[in-house]
């Protein structure tokens, strides 16, 4: 075996022990859910056979048909509206110019790191006072207002890649400022409104600080929150379903990141370096 | 910017263009600057959420900072970084350093796969994890495969065990993730420049820390603030695996701002220390940043 070749297959034993490593949690809830129902295995059996009466019965029983609802409809008004304005700020910050830059983008810079904790005792008691605690408003407001930061720092250094001359040239063509926006800049802006999206998506649908404390009705919870009501009723029932409930909660996420994976990566690696 | 004045020279100080940043720092003005502007002022009162509110000033932040279970939650929050922050940044710089050449197939399988724990919901993942822990789940299982019939208990019921077992899961999240920032750093850095660490006969060691280490420096830096920030709010897989328990056991400060503000009607209470982990957190991300700064 020459020097080359073993380098390889050290690199190879990590990556596979790295990745055993993050896979045994996985797999082991999966077997627990697809045990057989009722049965008690440990964790160290290989299940007798499959069954999907634990996820049948974690579906049935949670309300994660309305969960799951419930939270598609949340990131759908968080994506949209926040690629929206987001997309609208990022370009008049790198293309028009806006006196008070430096003041506005320190003023970002706070919701940058500023930890949920220090603004949800406050919202619960604004969106109580205006009778919207316990609707969707209450979970989209708030989160287009945190994530409103991130998406305009990322749609900025993607604007900036974009030639001057581009715009520069339609602008002498007496075009107006929406129109190269929409006409010029942004089907260049695509591929990072699409990596924009993924990121949204996923930090949206796995919230849960806010959902916690906005929602008190069964039926309005998102799919993490009606999870932990699941796991913690259960807590000393059957393990098995409540596994089955998890990987519900984990399907959405997970098919995106199948298709998607490229831009999760990227996006949380080139975003965070970015910064 | 100058050059774009020569286009549009009319609009020296053409205040329309205000309306497209309008929308977004309406919804970042009202949903989280106002919020926290008003905790901080709600930080001074003494307010059970319903009646009037009473000005207290700093006394909140002093009983706070006299209350021994809320010191000693902080200091749950200090060892979660060793864990959150610490070992991946370490694990992953090691295995950076032995990836700095290697080219390897089904590189982008293997990093799908470490960085699956960042894209799920940490509810899930503390569900999973609960199982592993169980009394009757995986690790005791195994353990008592091996005749360590002893050592098997219930792990997150343990006062002296279940702050660093929710630690590994910390750990479990965030080593994939520095991985793949520093294999991914490691590779932008010329080979000239190990070349030439050769040349000066250096061994791996010293290339490690001579070349290796300072090229990462940006990496790190993203990895410390990433981890760290991470390790202090925590709320979720806390929330999921212990509720703080067994005791106060595994108790951090953002639990103890749930509990406070919507279990014991402590408002005041809650929003100083609210105010007090934005305070931490901002100081040690300054502090990160200050310390690796380039000094060019």
């Amino acid at each position: 075996m020459n020097y080359k070749s073993r380098e390889k297959v050290i690199a190879h034993s990590i990556f596979i022990l790295g990745s055993l490593i993050v896979l045994y949690p996985f797999f082991s809830i999966l077997f627990l859910a697809l045990s057989e129902p009722g049965k008690r295995i440990s964790g160290f059996t290989v299940p007798s056979g499959i069954y999907f009466d634990n996820f049948i019965k974690a579906w049935t029983d949670g309300g994660f048909s309305n969960g799951l609802f419930n939270s598609f409809v949340v990131v759908f008004g968080v994506v949209s509206i926040t690629i929206f304005c987001s997309t609208l700020a990022a370009y008049a910050f790198e293309k028009l110019n806006v006196f008070g830059v430096t003041p506005l983008f320190a003023l970002l810079l706070i919701g940058l790191v500023l930890p949920y904790e220090s603004i949800v005792i406050s919202l619960y008691y604004t969106m109580k006072s205006y009778n919207l605690s316990n609707t969707y408003w209450s979970l989209i407001l708030p989160q287009i207002g945190l994530s409103i930061p991130f998406s305009i720092f990322w749609l900025r250094a993607s604007f900036k890649a974009i030639p001057k001359s581009l715009s520069e040239s339609a602008m002498i063509e007496g075009a107006g400022r929406l129109t190269i926006l929409i006409k010029i800049l942004l089907p260049q802006m695509i591929p990072a409104i699409l990596t924009l999206t993924v990121l949204l998506f996923m930090w949206t649908w796995n919230e849960f600080l806010l959902a916690l404390i906005m929602i008190q009705d069964a039926e309005m919870r998102t799919a993490p929150l009606a999870l932990s009501y699941f796991a913690g009723n259960k807590r000393y029932g059957d393990p098995a379903i409540t596994a089955a409930a998890a990987i519900w909660v984990a399907l959405p996420v997970l098919i995106i990141y199948i298709f998607l994976q490229r831009r999760f990566i990227s996006g949380m690696v080139t975003g965070a370096v970015k910064e | 910017m100058s050059t774009k004045n020569i286009y549009r020279p009319q609009s020296k100080t053409d205040y329309s263009t205000y309306l497209f940043i309008l929308p977004a720092f309406i919804f970042y003005i009202i949903f989280v600057f106002f919020p926290l502007a008003d905790t901080f002022l709600n930080s001074f009162t003494q307010w059970n959420g319903i009646s009037e509110k009473k000005w207290v000033g700093l006394d909140q932040y002093i009983n706070n900072l006299q209350n021994k279970k809320i010191t000693s939650s902080i200091k749950h929050s200090f060892i979660l970084i060793i864990f959150y922050s610490f070992l991946p940044i370490v694990i992953g710089l090691l295995i950076a350093g032995i990836m700095i050449r290697v080219k390897i197939n089904g590189m982008a399988t293997y990093r799908a796969i470490l960085f699956l724990p960042q894209i799920l919901s940490m509810i899930v993942v503390g569900i999973a994890w609960r199982w592993i822990y169980a009394p009757k789940g995986p690790l005791n299982s195994g353990l008592d495969f091996f005749g360590l019939e002893d050592v098997s208990r219930a792990w997150l019921g343990s006062f002296d065990y279940a702050l660093p077992f929710v630690g590994l899961i910390g750990t479990w999240v965030m080593f994939g993730f520095t991985m793949i920032l520093f294999i991914a750093g490691v590779q932008k850095i010329p080979t000239e420049l190990y070349d030439a660490a050769k040349v000066d006969g250096a061994g791996a060691i010293s290339e490690f820390f001579n070349v290796t280490l300072p090229n990462l420096k940006g990496e790190i830096v993203v990895a410390l603030v990433f981890t760290v920030t991470l390790a202090l709010r925590n709320f979720d897989l806390i929330y999921i695996t212990t509720g703080g328990g067994p005791g106060t056991s595994t108790m951090i400060p953002s639990m103890f701002i749930y509990k406070k503000a919507f279990q014991m009607n402590q408002v005041g209470s809650a929003s100083s220390l609210g105010i007090m982990l934005t305070l931490l957190i901002f100081t040690l991300v300054s502090l990160i940043l200050i310390i690796f700064r380039d000094k060019k």
